[in-house]
């Protein structure tokens, strides 16, 4: 008896203690984040990263270091923040992967294919394209996102990218608004960020690509958006297409003005 | 396996030093199945030694329950700018990896 008044007790009690039970967690959560971005094990992705830029490859057997990320070959420092963007020579706008892909195909001189092959890594056998992303966006950290719009190609790129993230597709009929388009909601304790909104794109655009502590691995943007679209059952995106780079561009251009902070740490 | 990249910070506090070093190590349990359903063999880092000017200050033995790409983080007593912080590894297939730095 005195455990089923116990019990009713508990229950009456719960609306005002669970509430700050939820608040402890959320807190928990920050403090655990804080911690692993004091140790980042990204830092060790961003080392792999540079001796792959210098690495010579390909049929030309030439590195990586005189490609132009859009402020001139070779040029590094802030490159990642002014991404995506127009590139005159490819006619196309292109994110930080599909410019890497582009001078591993044009500088040297490799297939798309061969490229392509392994783009998304394993914990035990990261991916070329995942170091280099660590390398790369790490020579931007405490500058401002300032993705390309002023030229016709990159707002036809942005709006593209707006249309796709409302746009229902697939055997489930999903949108990206179908899970990031009303505030407050989540999935177990990971919120979901309603991306078409600057305050909520800002710190998601700003902490990508991430070091994943739950599966020891790097992930890059287009990861993201392969695995978003995964999720979404529809059929799996080509790497670095208009699809996905619209999209990478559109959430940027939302995050606009926010300080890179990235390299990040994802749970 | 060539062992990864190691990297280390190491900054002096009021009569104390912080030292943290990152390893990249694949840290397997000796649990886990691959695709093919075969279990993945025991790889961990068995020893850690911490050395000061070249004088041992630590010496940890750890286990297969440290997480992948493991970050150790410890103070030391005392300390001066430009101390040489030399920290290594030695896992259980042999293999080893060190890193130095000097205290900024």
């Amino acid at each position: 008896m005195r455990r089923i008044v116990f019990g009713a007790a508990l229950a009456v009690g719960c609306t005002a203690a669970c509430a700050a039970q939820a608040q402890d967690s959320a807190k928990e959560i920050q403090r655990y984040r804080q911690m692993i971005a004091e140790g980042s094990p990204a830092e060790l992705f961003e080392l792999e990263g540079e001796a792959l830029w210098k690495k010579t490859q390909g049929p030309k057997n030439v590195s990586l270091e005189k490609c132009d990320l859009g402020r001139g070959p070779g040029v590094l420092k802030g490159a990642y923040a002014r991404l995506p963007r127009y590139f005159k020579d490819a006619d196309r706008v292109m994110d930080l992967e599909t410019r890497l892909l582009y001078c591993m195909t044009t500088l040297q001189g490799r297939s798309r294919e061969e490229a392509t092959k392994r783009v998304f890594g394993t914990a035990d056998r990261p991916s070329e394209m995942e170091s280099l992303s660590a390398y790369i966006a790490a020579q931007s950290r405490g500058m401002k996102l300032d993705p390309g719009m002023s030229q016709p190609k990159e707002k036809e790129s942005y709006a593209l990218g707006r249309a796709l993230y409302f746009h229902r597709a697939g055997s489930w009929d999903f949108s990206c608004a179908s899970c990031h388009g009303e505030e407050g909601k989540r999935i177990r304790m990971q919120d979901l960020p309603v991306l078409y909104k600057p305050q909520a794109a800002r710190p998601v655009v700003a902490t990508w690509p991430a070091y994943r502590v739950s599966n020891s691995q790097f992930k890059t943007m287009q990861w993201r958006l392969n695995d978003c679209y995964r999720q979404m059952r529809t059929p799996e995106p080509n790497f670095g297409s208009e699809t996905t780079v619209a999209l990478i561009h559109f959430m940027t251009v939302t995050a606009r003005g926010e300080t890179y902070r990235g390299p990040g740490n994802k749970r | 396996m060539a062992a990864g990249p190691m990297k280390m910070r190491a900054t002096l506090g009021q009569g104390f030093t912080d030292v943290r070093v990152l390893m990249t190590h694949p840290m397997e349990t000796g649990q886990r199945k691959d695709s093919d359903g075969k279990l993945v063999p025991l790889h961990f880092i068995q020893n850690l030694t911490v050395k000061v000017n070249g004088k041992p200050v630590v010496e940890a033995q750890i286990s297969q329950a440290v997480s992948r790409n493991p970050v150790f983080s410890f103070r030391l007593k005392g300390g001066a700018k430009g101390d040489k912080i030399e920290v290594s590894w030695l896992d259980n297939h042999g293999d080893t990896n060190s890193t130095e730095a000097a205290v900024a």
